[in-house]
């Protein structure tokens, strides 16, 4: 038996060394602490944001944009600048060539209401919605959260389309020897400002069919239905039975901004909105509904 | 920690889910088995809300989740099937998530950079492989650091470097002291991973217990024994709650007993062995055992 010394180090002592008493382990808490999270509640602003990323990231949007921009100024644009110039008169209002050039809404509506329909059909039709309301299982503020993000984009982006459009129309009317139509004559802003706010209000009506129906086809057809063929359809039909058509949800909207497919009989501009806000507010209500009750 | 209690769903006249209850502790790792169309998914669904159970409770980490003020601390669920928009981009579909808890970029950099997803972060989703899109969702439940993980057959479509990772992802949770629910039916792949299982058959409850004691109680969990005087050795070792099957052959297979205890008697009798092996079950047999009655959908003969 032999000793080991490294060097270096001096030889052990035989004097016992007190050996560190060992502290006893607390005993384990019942309940481990939570485990760090960086996640923080969920604010309806928060939420308002996540959409707002879904929203610009997607190819569909920016595409449908700036499909109706060129719509609904480029179509304007032709309109002024080809036939005869507009000239106004004891029938034609200055209101009424504003509203003659903004006939490109009539399709850019058909636009936005994809854009509106894919915001929620889209997140059914890819699976994403479970992700989307398993993050927010209250559920609602996400309906919310994609109401003001479709506002919020489509009421600026529209907005500068129809004062874009009404400039450019009334340039090119003006140079063709045409009236000069200005903002100040009576009506010409509100219908510029109401074919913006029409949009608007039909984005949110897309969005609730999507939510309500879940299915991109089926959201679009009843879309493009109720917006293009009924009120075609109707128009075409006896007036002695179409006593509903002022109430469609085009032509109510479209009393605000003189639609080229508006009804004899046609509400009062605003009155009109109105009802067109109306079928809004009673389909995003059916939606918010819908969202809360039935299974994902 | 999630507790169910009595939970009920029903899809028409079927019966997906049908009373079930059990807990899943934080901390440890528990399996989700059962044969498809058991019920594993729609339980998954319920937990995190998607599904409104008919009738009973899920508390996730003793809250009703629905109700949590931060959601994505609470809980992160991977679920089976996509749940991601083909459209937008790997970091665009986290970062919407992330938006919602206040989450930063940072963060989903992090998450982006744990699922092996960094040179495919401004891919569109919709080109990704199964095993990419498990990737994404994986990273989308660790996006909050959630108290509590579920994942939903997370392994399915992972190449051997992935089930490596998510095997190793789910032990380091349960070590933080999360709680960790994830369903499979690769049992193999449960065996390394697990150590608590929750079996679901028809949608009921057929087991809680821990992986050991699953596989020691199935059948098929006894002591193999090759020697040239099989009739003599299976007389002697012959005893109440001891059974010995011999097939003619000189191979016995013994339950009951432990190898230690055959040796010493075979060793006393001066009968010669020439193997002795203790056998187990694996998970997956155990499972076949204790799913058999409860299996929906047997595969037909093929034609």
């Amino acid at each position: 038996m032999s000793a080991i010394t490294r060097p270096g180090l001096a030889p052990t002592s035989m004097v016992p060394v007190p050996v560190p008493v060992p502290v006893p382990a607390p005993a384990p808490a019942p309940m481990a602490p939570a485990p760090a999270t960086v996640a923080g509640p969920v604010t309806q602003v928060r939420v308002v944001r996540a959409e707002w990323t879904k929203l610009l990231a997607l190819r569909s949007t920016r595409w449908c944009g700036l499909t109706a921009v060129v719509l609904i100024v480029g179509l304007g644009a032709a309109i002024a600048g080809s036939g005869t110039a507009y000239h106004v008169s004891a029938g034609n209002t200055a209101a009424k060539g504003v509203s003659a050039s903004l006939l490109g809404l009539l399709f850019a509506q058909l636009v936005i209401g994809v854009v509106g329909v894919l915001a929620f059909s889209g997140e059914y039709g890819t699976g994403m919605i479970r992700a989307t309301l398993a993050v927010v299982p209250s559920r609602l503020p996400v309906l919310w959260a994609k109401v003001i993000a479709l506002v919020g984009l489509v009421l600026p982006v529209t907005m500068l389309c129809a004062f874009a459009d009404f400039f450019v129309a009334t340039a090119l009317v003006s140079t063709r020897g045409g009236s000069v139509l200005s903002l100040t004559d009576p009506g010409v802003l509100r219908t510029v400002v109401g074919s913006s706010l029409y949009l608007t209000v039909v984005v949110v009506i897309g969005l609730a069919l999507g939510a309500l129906l879940r299915k991109t086809a089926a959201g679009l057809s009843v879309f493009a239905a109720v917006f293009f063929v009924i009120p075609i359809v109707v128009g075409a039909l006896p007036q002695n039975i179409t006593g509903f058509a002022p109430y469609l949800p085009s032509n109510a909207g479209g009393a605000l901004w003189g639609s080229p497919l508006g009804t004899a009989h046609a509400l009062s501009p605003w009155a009109g909105f109105a009802v067109l806000c109306g079928y809004a507010v009673v389909l995003t209500a059916a939606a918010a509904w819908r969202l809360r009750r039935r299974d994902a | 920690m999630i507790e169910i209690d009595g939970l009920t769903k029903r899809y028409g006249d079927k019966t997906a889910v049908d009373g079930l209850s059990f807990v899943v502790e934080p901390g440890v790792v528990t399996g989700f088995l059962g044969p498809n169309g058991a019920g594993k998914s729609t339980t998954m669904r319920m937990i995190a809300g998607l599904d409104r159970p008919d009738s009973g409770t899920v508390r996730v980490n003793g809250k009703h989740y629905p109700q949590a003020p931060a959601p994505m601390a609470e809980l992160g669920i991977l679920l089976d099937a996509r749940s991601v928009h083909p459209g937008l981009s790997a970091r665009s579909n986290l970062l919407a998530l992330a938006r919602t808890a206040g989450i930063g970029r940072r963060r989903v950099d992090e998450v982006i950079e744990l699922a092996g997803l960094a040179e495919v972060a401004g891919t569109r989703a919709g080109g990704f492989s199964l095993g990419m899109g498990q990737r994404l969702g994986v990273a989308a439940a660790l996006l909050g650091q959630p108290q509590t993980v579920v994942l939903d057959e997370p392994v399915n479509g992972l190449d051997p470097d992935g089930v490596r990772w998510i095997r190793l992802l789910l032990k380091s949770l349960a070590a933080e002291g999360r709680t960790v629910l994830v369903s499979s039916h690769l049992m193999s792949e449960m065996a390394q991973t697990a150590t608590q299982l929750v079996v679901l058959g028809r949608g009921k409850l057929i087991t809680e217990a821990s992986v050991q004691d699953f596989t020691a109680h199935a059948a098929g969990t006894g002591v193999l024994i090759r020697t040239p005087e099989p009739v003599r050795l299976g007389q002697l070792l012959a005893a109440p709650g001891i059974t010995v099957i011999n097939d003619g052959t000189d191979l016995l297979r013994v339950t009951g007993t432990t190898a230690a205890q055959i040796g010493a008697a075979a060793w006393r009798a001066h009968l010669p062995i020439y193997e002795l092996t203790p056998t187990h079950a694996s998970l997956e047999e155990a499972f076949m055992q204790d799913t058999q009655d409860s299996i929906e959908y047997h595969a037909g003969a093929t034609r």
